[in-house]
């Protein structure tokens, strides 16, 4: 297809106006967080790192620091387990039902976060009365851990079951022709093949967790605050608007390079 | 993978003259793994039942355990449901006409944002994936799609901050000084409005688009390209009947993110709007389930839901689910 020189550079135009909408709104929370003034009002006023000093100094976004990082951690845990023996499964079987699973592993992340998180609060805060023992889920670092872990799952089972696809079912036959019992082509074979998968997958599961707000409102219960509903609480509090420009400016100083380093990890096969 | 080839003569004899790994697995291992090759059922069921359980009790049951408790009664003294079934709920959520309006534009946003998304993306991924440079295209691309990960949260307060209006509001200290960036700089702004929700969910949600999108046309040969004009069409004229049609697949992919992903923002929107009035049914579920009435809340929730898996099985006749 042939398009002319001003076609093309309409089209070179339109894609650089689209990373400048895309990059601006990012910067201009990045530049207000240095700004002497206490307001986020455009033009920023001068540099200072004193809001920095401020925020570190502050109790409440450490804390929620802390836990959003515990939680996403040990979701991405979970999700990492489940989703890559699920990916196992998907590729090496052919089975009554595959479509149907495949559908589950998706629905987390495809219905709304406001579905998935209504659903289970409402799970959690039942009693279930089995006869001989009830229990109740309740609220806090466990609930969230499983909430997150059901939506994680898919990222893990995606990267994966990805990897899979495109590496040879030759290999692993070469492996057993070649005398290595199962264990040893999972170790020496098929593990190596889907490692930078797995990294890039947790990676993705991680920073899908660590950012996530509707889900956890519901599920975390009272007190206890991750960093992006610390950013929610403190959204409302005209006394330190800057602040939140801080921790805004440091969650993308360390997620976009985490990122980064997950995109270069599924590319390098 | 079909049936593998059995090793007998190494299994008979375990080699020591070092195979893939070199060292004999301990004798139960390589009765386990021998079990699990000659039945093919059992591995199979160890092997998903996992993560399948995990699907299944968390996330299916809850979802059936919301169904059922949309159908409790409200005890009109202790506001706590009782487990006596009605169909009240539905009923009433449902001849609700003030709900059924929010939940009407709720769905003409979500639709608005996945076609503002396709607009934005289809130019840029058609720039990016055939004519820049080869190597510029994969840092164009991951241009794109970083901004993906600066977080929900930071993003939103971002465009509160693009958009604040100069003056006083609600947050005293944002409307010190010239107002945000969009007022200082281009000296007009939508302010805290439904314009800047649906500017804002489209920024959000971009990235879903722009990723498929580019994949498929990464996948698309240049060759149908170049036989469209040779045959004598124009650029729009394969533009249509070329290059749209065997996109489908991956703009369906795509809308599963941005329908679905706005279709259930009310975070967003309420900090946009600045609390003033309700633009988007996620807050209705939000603030009914704060009332406190439950069992109306869930009823509630089952409208994005049907919808979402309505959708969800229309993208997959679409192909969507091998683009994503």
């Amino acid at each position: 297809m042939r398009l002319g020189r001003p076609a093309r550079g309409v089209l070179a135009a339109f894609t650089a106006l689209t990373l400048v909408f895309l990059y601006v709104p990012l910067f201009v929370v990045a530049r207000l967080s240095f700004t002497r003034a206490n307001s986020i009002s455009w033009p920023a006023d001068g540099w200072t790192t004193h809001w920095w000093e401020e925020a570190w100094q502050t109790e409440g976004p450490r804390d929620a620091l802390m836990r959003s990082f515990w939680v996403a951690l040990t979701a991405t845990g979970i999700a990492l387990v489940l989703g890559t023996i699920g990916a196992f499964a998907m590729q090496r079987f052919t089975f009554f039902g595959r479509n149907v699973v495949s559908f589950l592993m998706v629905l987390p992340i495809a219905l709304p976060g406001i579905v998935t998180g209504v659903a289970l609060q409402n799970t959690f805060s039942r009693t279930f009365d089995l006869g001989i023992v009830s229990f109740k889920i309740g609220f806090g670092f466990h609930s969230l851990v499983i909430a997150h872990a059901t939506f994680c799952v898919v990222i893990a089972y995606n990267n994966v079951i990805a990897r899979l696809r495109r590496s040879s079912p030759n290999l692993i036959e070469a492996s057993a022709d070649l005398g290595a019992h199962g264990t040893q082509t999972f170790r020496y074979v098929t593990f190596p093949l889907v490692r930078s998968a797995l990294l890039a997958g947790g990676i993705l599961a991680f920073a899908l967790s660590f950012d996530e707000i509707v889900v956890t409102t519901f599920t975390a219960g009272s007190g206890y605050l991750t960093l992006p509903q610390w950013i929610y609480a403190n959204f409302a509090r005209p006394k330190t608007p800057v602040v939140v420009n801080v921790v805004a400016t440091f969650v993308m100083a360390v997620s976009i390079p985490l990122a980064y380093l997950a995109q270069r990890l599924s590319d390098s096969d | 993978m079909g049936q593998r080839l059995e090793p007998v003569a190494v299994l008979t004899s375990p080699s020591s003259d070092g195979g893939a790994g070199g060292r004999d697995a301990p004798r139960l291992l390589r009765r386990v793994n021998r079990f699990f090759r000659e039945h093919r059922t059992l591995s199979l069921l160890s092997v998903l039942s996992p993560p399948l359980m995990w699907m299944l009790v968390v996330y299916i049951a809850s979802l059936a355990l919301l169904v059922v408790s949309a159908m409790y009664t409200l005890d009109p003294v202790s506001q706590k449901p009782t487990s006596e079934l009605t169909t009240q709920n539905v009923v009433d959520s449902l001849t609700n006409r003030s709900a059924m309006v929010l939940f009407a534009q709720t769905v003409g946003t979500a639709a608005l944002v996945t076609v503002l998304c396709i607009a934005l993306a289809l130019p840029t991924a058609f720039f990016i994936a055939k004519f820049a440079p080869r190597w510029a295209r994969r840092g164009l691309m991951v241009s794109m799609l970083l901004p993906l990960w600066a977080g929900y949260m930071v993003k939103t307060y971002a465009w509160r901050t693009m958009v604040a209006p100069a003056g006083g509001n609600k947050f005293a200290a944002e409307g010190r000084g010239g107002g945000g960036f969009l007022q200082s700089v281009l000296g007009w702004t939508p302010g805290y409005s439904w314009y800047s929700v649906v500017i804002a969910l489209t920024y959000l949600w971009f990235p879903y688009m722009v990723l498929p999108i580019y994949a498929g046309l990464d996948r698309l040969p240049v060759s149908l390209l170049d036989a469209s004009s040779d045959l004598g069409a124009r650029a729009g004229r394969t533009f249509r009947g070329v290059i749209v049609p065997l996109l489908l697949p991956s703009i369906a992919a795509g809308s599963i993110f941005t329908f679905s992903l706005s279709l259930g923002d009310y975070i967003l929107p309420r900090l946009v709007v600045d609390g003033r009035r309700r633009v988007m049914f996620g807050e209705l579920i939000n603030s009914t389930l704060g009332a406190p009435n439950q069992p109306l809340a869930a009823a509630y929730t089952l409208f994005p839901a049907v919808t979402i898996v309505v959708y969800l099985m229309a993208m997959k006749r679409a192909g969507a689910f091998d683009n994503l």
